[in-house]
């Protein structure tokens, strides 16, 4: 029976399992779930491994409980996750919203499969990015991964501890059916290599300790329970020591460092990567599976003559507006490529502000999109 | 010691100051509102209990009892509508060593929260959930629960309630709660004995407490204040180990108050150790 932490070693793994060790290995040892395909593989290896390494698995009754679960946990001192995919994503906006007002670090991966409501359940899709987004009702701002492969699954994984351990803030990962289940080559590195982040504790006296009093970077310093600070944390809009404040004033200023914490820094977050995209007149945008797809219609855009980059991004939200203006300015058109009807495409018109061209390549999911189809595109359309 | 005039005139400190929030009082619950009694309760049992004070959370859900956590001064959080003991699983499951109280009313905890209720329960989940049963959602401005009697009056059942309410130490116990208590806000010293209890106990306890909501249930229903604590001293009889089945309540009939379970069962934790971690069996 394995009893580490960190699996050091080189593996053929699916993105599922590869996600669930990138949790561990980030330090994560709670996890709250429910079932779901194409997600379930991720709460059975959790099921699996955490009773080994001290740390503690439940099966929820939901994953509004699942979500429920693990702000409690976060509070309780441990790092906690849990894995989901559409239909459960839906259920899970109401505490997403009560991880972000009270600054809770968790992470929440979406295993991504075609909806509306039950739709193509073992089928992959990229249909609820604008959800991440937007899903939870009020303003808010997010943070959320989009990884291509196991291999990367595994690292974003650990990347999203690191981020929302930083920002104090729920983080998501936005894979889908094809990545989770696709099996891959997986090194998983010395536990040594691996950079772990986690939240700063208060110093200084208790009696003065204010929950929400701006530190080092402009993030409180987050207690556990049971650590003598005897905080409040509350859903309702609150002051600096955590407690509520029914005003307007109170609010606006809450907010403003909800949001801003991501809003300022944003060369921090945001991760994108290029490929050909120097010298290219056509700019491919895409994310997680997609980028692969985006990958091999620029080689074979090239094979014929056709000029192609690829920017893929990274994380998707906080969405890189500088980096798609300014690429704006670079080519003559770019194509959006994504398992949806023109989700992220939006985002792009809306940065792009019609200076060139932006056509979509995407469909209403349950495949991965065939690099001949971008190529088609990039032929027809410029 | 020299007589002090400054001491003289300061008033008595409250037993209970150092669990309360000073800083957040005047309250919101109104006149003749019972949760403020249950919340003494509880916080008396909580002190009485001697154990470590910063080894307590409070998590309540939302409504007029869920205000609670916001006024004791112990780790505690306000969280979403019938997400309490959800949360509060994660938060015991992360530190065991914490005693974790869910303090919520009946539209949380048996509505919205109901699902999360039998599951906690269930599982052996160990905390202990305080419910203070208003019969009605007082904080909104008194809607139909699931707990309002069939004769009662809400602004959602303007003509009375077609649903019938729920048993609610009945549903406990055949959820697996291994504490099952019921008192009304009058009987106070039954009650802190009942929580203090609870308190002591490993598993899943349940104390329902019947308290009266006089803005939104009894105006309505034409139940002064004074009226409905006489009904709580007069129409109440305890019984102890009474079958979970006779616990309907019923005001005209009498109702029955009382521990109704008490007993010994492995909790999820207890569980989870000797069933799942393979370093157990080694």
């Amino acid at each position: 029976m394995v009893k580490s932490a960190v699996l050091t070693g080189e593996y053929f793994m699916t993105g599922d399992v590869a996600c669930a060790e990138g949790a561990l290995a980030a330090g994560c040892r709670f996890f709250g779930g429910y079932p779901i395909t194409p997600a379930t593989e991720i709460a059975e290896r959790m099921a699996q491994r955490l009773v080994d390494i001290d740390g503690t698995f439940i099966q929820m009754e939901d994953e509004i409980a699942a979500v429920a679960s693990i702000l409690g946990a976060s509070w309780g001192g441990v790092k906690s996750m849990t894995a989901t995919s559409g239909p459960g994503f839906s259920l899970m906006m109401e505490n997403i919203g009560l991880g972000i007002i009270t600054e809770t670090p968790c992470v929440i991966v979406n295993v991504q499969r075609a909806g509306p409501s039950t739709g193509l359940p073992t089928q992959g899709a990229q249909g609820d990015m604008m959800q991440a987004k937007w899903g939870s009702h009020g303003d808010y701002e997010i943070i959320a991964l989009a990884p291509s492969s196991p291999q990367e699954f595994f690292y974003q994984t650990i990347e999203a501890f690191n981020l929302s351990e930083k920002y104090r803030l729920p983080v998501l990962i936005m894979s889908d059916e094809i990545v989770g289940h696709m099996s891959e080559k997986v090194i998983i590195p010395a536990a040594d290599e691996i950079k772990i982040v986690s939240r700063l504790g208060p110093k200084g006296r208790k009696d003065l300790f204010k929950l929400y009093a701006p530190g080092p970077g402009g993030i409180s310093p987050m207690p556990a329970a049971g650590d003598g600070y005897n905080f409040h944390v509350t859903g309702l809009t609150h002051d600096e020591k955590g407690y509520p404040a029914m005003n307007v004033d109170t609010h606006a200023q809450m907010m403003s460092r909800l949001t801003g914490k991501i809003k300022n820094n944003l060369d921090d977050i945001i991760r994108t990567d290029s490929y050909k995209l120097d010298d290219a007149e056509f700019a491919i945008i895409s994310y997680g599976v997609s980028s692969r797809t985006s990958m091999a219609a620029v080689d074979m855009a090239r094979d014929l003559g056709i000029k192609a980059g690829f920017l893929r991004l990274i994380t998707v939200w906080p969405f890189p507006d500088d980096q798609i203006r300014a690429l704006a300015g670079d080519v003559k058109g770019m194509v959006t490529v994504e398992i949806n009807l023109g989700q992220i495409h939006r985002e792009i018109l809306r940065c792009v502000e019609g200076r060139v061209p932006v056509h979509l390549v995407g469909h209403s999911g349950g495949t991965i999109i065939p690099p001949e189809d971008v190529v088609k595109m990039l032929k027809e359309a410029f | 010691m020299r007589y002090n005039s400054d001491n003289f005139m300061k008033k008595p400190e409250h037993p209970l100051n150092g669990l309360i929030r000073k800083d957040r009082i005047p309250h919101i619950w109104c006149s003749g509102c019972g949760i403020g009694t249950v919340f003494s309760s509880c916080l008396t049992s909580i002190k009485n209990s001697g154990l470590d004070l910063n080894k307590f959370a409070m998590v309540s859900g939302i409504g007029c009892s869920g205000r609670a956590a916001g006024y004791v001064k112990l780790d505690s959080f306000h969280t979403t509508h019938g997400r309490a003991i959800p949360f509060a699983t994660g938060l015991k499951l992360a530190n065991t060593d914490l005693n974790v109280i869910v303090f919520s009313g009946d539209g949380d905890l048996f509505a919205i929260g109901g699902n999360h209720f039998i599951h906690a329960a269930r599982r052996n989940m160990d905390i202990t959930v305080i419910c203070v049963n208003n019969f009605i959602y007082g904080m909104t401005g008194g809607q139909v629960a699931a707990t309002t009697p069939h004769s009662a009056i809400s602004t959602t059942t303007p003509f009375g309630n077609p649903e019938s309410p729920f048993n609610l130490p009945l549903l406990a116990y055949a959820s697996g709660a291994t504490y099952v208590a019921r008192w009304t806000m009058l009987h106070v010293r039954d009650l802190t004995e009942s929580i203090g209890e609870a308190l002591s106990r490993k598993g899943f306890s349940f104390i329902e407490i019947l308290s009266p909501c006089p803005i939104n249930y009894g105006r309505r229903n034409k139940k002064l204040p004074m009226e409905i604590l006489k009904m709580y001293q007069e129409n109440t009889i305890i019984k102890n180990n009474a079958d979970p089945a006779e616990l309907d309540i019923d005001f005209e009939r009498g109702v029955i108050l009382g521990k109704f379970i008490d007993k010994d069962r492995p909790t999820y934790t207890e569980n989870y150790d000797k069933i799942c971690r393979s370093t157990q069996n080694v």
